[in-house]
């Protein structure tokens, strides 16, 4: 007994010493509740070395805290909890957060440097007027594929169904992706909410399976690089770091269009370093900071001032800076209402039941 | 003396139903209250109406028949090793050895074997190298099992090799004096009497095996899904607090009946003997 004793007692002095420990530390560096900013972002989602350019600028602590999917994010928000001063969610999501009441005013006169985004990235229908968010970067959803396993040119989304890719494709686990996918192929809005239309989009996804070899996270890029398949859908900043990787692969926007996406810089209504979080919005808008963040990150940036420091290389490819004329017939993703995402899940689920 | 121990056994009972009533109790009470309303907030039995169409149905079949294959499997291979590690040597050594890939992260084994099944993995170069030619492993259903046996396979070791160890072996001598071939000693007296360890251990593995997700992802690239597949997505991606807690009643469901089986199995063993 008097050994148990001990053996949970040791354990419990420790941690707690620890824990004092760390006060101490922080302490000691001067970083109290007050000076700390907790950032809240996509994993890999950021040049980390900025964040310590930043701690130095500014005097803040940056505490980093990464999610892997808006609803993740949402929950967490929602829940409540931790402080997040700075969040980075999607188009859908600020449309959600906003009508949640989830987030606060971005104010402009702190941001000196917010005149270096394009204007064709501002006042959409997710946040009218850019009231709440700021863009941090921007992409599409397309196919990656690798030219030397597939016997042609993949160009449009009815290609997956049509060429030979028996067993070859993987799909990013996405049920707006996938689901807008198929709703593209058949020259339906990604944003439908009508039922047959869905159905229908469900049913020639069924049709697909052949062709899949599996639905699968973020290791859909590495899986890419290795050459584990011949062909995938994902997000164009994914492309961008698959090819990256492996220079055989290439990226295509399909022809019968597809998702134009936003991931924009928010202040959730738990900041309680705004002024922080104003202050680090900033220093991310910076011409010079956002082009070595793109660098880095290899998503597309909204910042027109940073496309100068870019390499020009990189700024004038039509695959991941599509012109005007091609975004323009591109569509953001609506917030559905709770009702119809659980409708598009729900499919999305019966098509993944269809595997076998 | 008397009156310091009452007080004391009071502090430890009150502390053991906090305990239970906070983490046990309540979260169960939780899960059951929430599948009573739909995605609106409102109460209803939509929920339930939706688990009994045919992809929840089908779904739950297929999560059953995945866990029982890896229960099986697990018992196939856990049930030897407990066994020969039982009459080795260094028996701590061993066990310390089988143990030890149960503290490496989850997440980190299935990445692992990304690249070990991979069509340019280890094992498809082997496959390559003595003529039969590259396959595919990943994304199946062998990939699947295998990693989850792999998974599970110490918790099911433990409770085996526990009750093989307590078995006194006095009860092995005498099966053997009076005649008894290795055979028959095994299965008329070392089998049943660890029948408990099996009982446990099946126990451990199947119910977290009907859960499974994450590595229907990994591994079989949402190629199996499971009833755990489908809560987390209810709960993280759809949002619909209510359909993700009636999977998991009948979840819960699914184990009371999987506890229950097996007591009724222990004690008709009993009779039998």
């Amino acid at each position: 007994m008097k050994k148990l004793v001990i053996m949970l007692a040791i354990p419990l002095i420790v941690s707690f010493g620890l824990l004092l420990w760390i006060q101490q530390l922080n302490a000691a560096q001067g970083f109290g509740g007050d000076n700390t900013l907790v950032v809240y972002n996509w994993g890999d989602y950021i040049d980390e070395e900025l964040i310590g350019e930043f701690e130095e600028q500014s005097g803040l602590k940056v505490v980093y805290q990464t999610f892997d999917s808006n609803e993740a994010m949402l929950t967490k928000i929602e829940q409540g909890g931790t402080a997040f001063d700075v969040a980075v969610p999607s188009d859908y999501a600020i449309s959600k957060m906003r009508e949640e009441n989830l987030l606060l005013p971005i104010d402009y006169d702190k941001l000196e440097n917010f005149d270096n985004i394009d204007p064709r990235f501002l006042d959409k229908s997710f946040d009218p007027g850019n009231k709440y968010s700021v863009p941090y970067f921007w992409g599409t959803v397309g196919i990656v594929y690798n030219p030397e396993l597939v016997d042609g040119e993949i160009t449009s989304w009815n290609d997956l169904w049509e060429m030979p890719l028996e067993n070859d494709i993987l799909l990013a686990d996405g049920t707006r992706e996938v689901m807008g996918f198929g709703l593209n192929s058949l020259g339906y809005s990604l944003n439908t909410t009508n039922k047959d239309e869905l159905i229908e989009a469900e049913q020639k996804l069924e049709m697909l399976w052949p062709n899949i070899k599996a639905i699968v996270g973020d290791e859909i890029k590495m899986l890419m690089a290795n050459r584990e398949a011949a062909a995938a859908v994902v997000w164009s900043g994914d492309a961008s770091e698959i090819m990256y990787e492996n220079e055989e692969l290439t990226y295509v926007i399909p022809e019968e269009g597809t998702n134009l996406w936003f991931d924009n810089l928010v202040i959730p209504s738990t900041a309680q370093n705004v002024d922080g979080a104003h202050q680090f919005i900033d220093f991310m808008l910076d011409a010079d900071i956002a082009a070595r963040n793109t660098d880095y990150v290899g998503y597309s940036t909204p910042n027109e001032a940073a496309l100068e420091f870019l390499d020009e290389e990189v700024t004038s490819d039509e695959r991941f800076y599509p012109s005007r004329e091609v975004t323009q017939d591109l569509e953001v993703y609506e917030n559905l209402g709770k009702r119809m995402n659980a409708y598009y899940n729900e499919l999305y689920l019966r098509f993944k039941m269809q595997s076998k | 003396m008397n009156q310091t121990n009452q007080t004391a056994k009071t502090v430890y009972l009150t502390t053991y139903w906090i305990w239970i009533a906070l983490f046990v109790i309540a979260p169960l009470v939780l899960v059951v209250y929430y599948s009573f309303f739909d995605i609106d907030g409102n109460l209803s039995l939509e929920n339930y109406q939706t688990f009994f169409t045919s992809t929840y149905l089908s779904m739950t079949l297929s999560s059953f028949w995945y866990a029982f294959l890896i229960t099986f499997f697990s018992l196939l291979v856990g049930y030897p090793t407990a066994y020969l590690l039982t009459k080795t040597k260094h028996k701590q050594l061993w066990l310390l050895l089988i143990l030890l890939p149960s503290w490496i992260n989850l997440l980190l084994k299935a990445y692992a074997f990304l690249g070990i099944f991979g069509t340019y993995g280890i094992t498809n170069q082997f496959l390559e190298a003595i003529g039969i030619g590259t396959k595919q492993i990943l994304f199946t259903d062998f990939s699947f099992v295998f990693v989850s046996v792999y998974i599970f396979i110490p918790f099911m070791i433990l409770p085996i090799y526990n009750a093989i160890e307590k078995l006194p072996p006095s009860l092995v001598y005498a099966s053997r004096d009076l005649g008894a071939s290795n055979w028959t000693t095994f299965r008329r007296v070392i089998f049943p009497l660890t029948l408990d360890g099996v009982k446990s251990g099946i126990q451990i593995v199947f119910i977290p095996a009907l859960s499974l997700f994450m590595i229907t992802r990994l591994i079989a690239g949402n190629r199996v899904i499971t009833l755990g597949t489908a809560i987390e997505q209810q709960f993280l991606v759809t949002q619909n607090w209510g359909m993700g807690s009636t999977i998991a009643v009948f979840l819960i469901l699914a184990m009371v009946l999987v506890m229950v089986v097996t007591r009724d199995w222990g004690a008709k063993g009993a009779v039998r003997r």
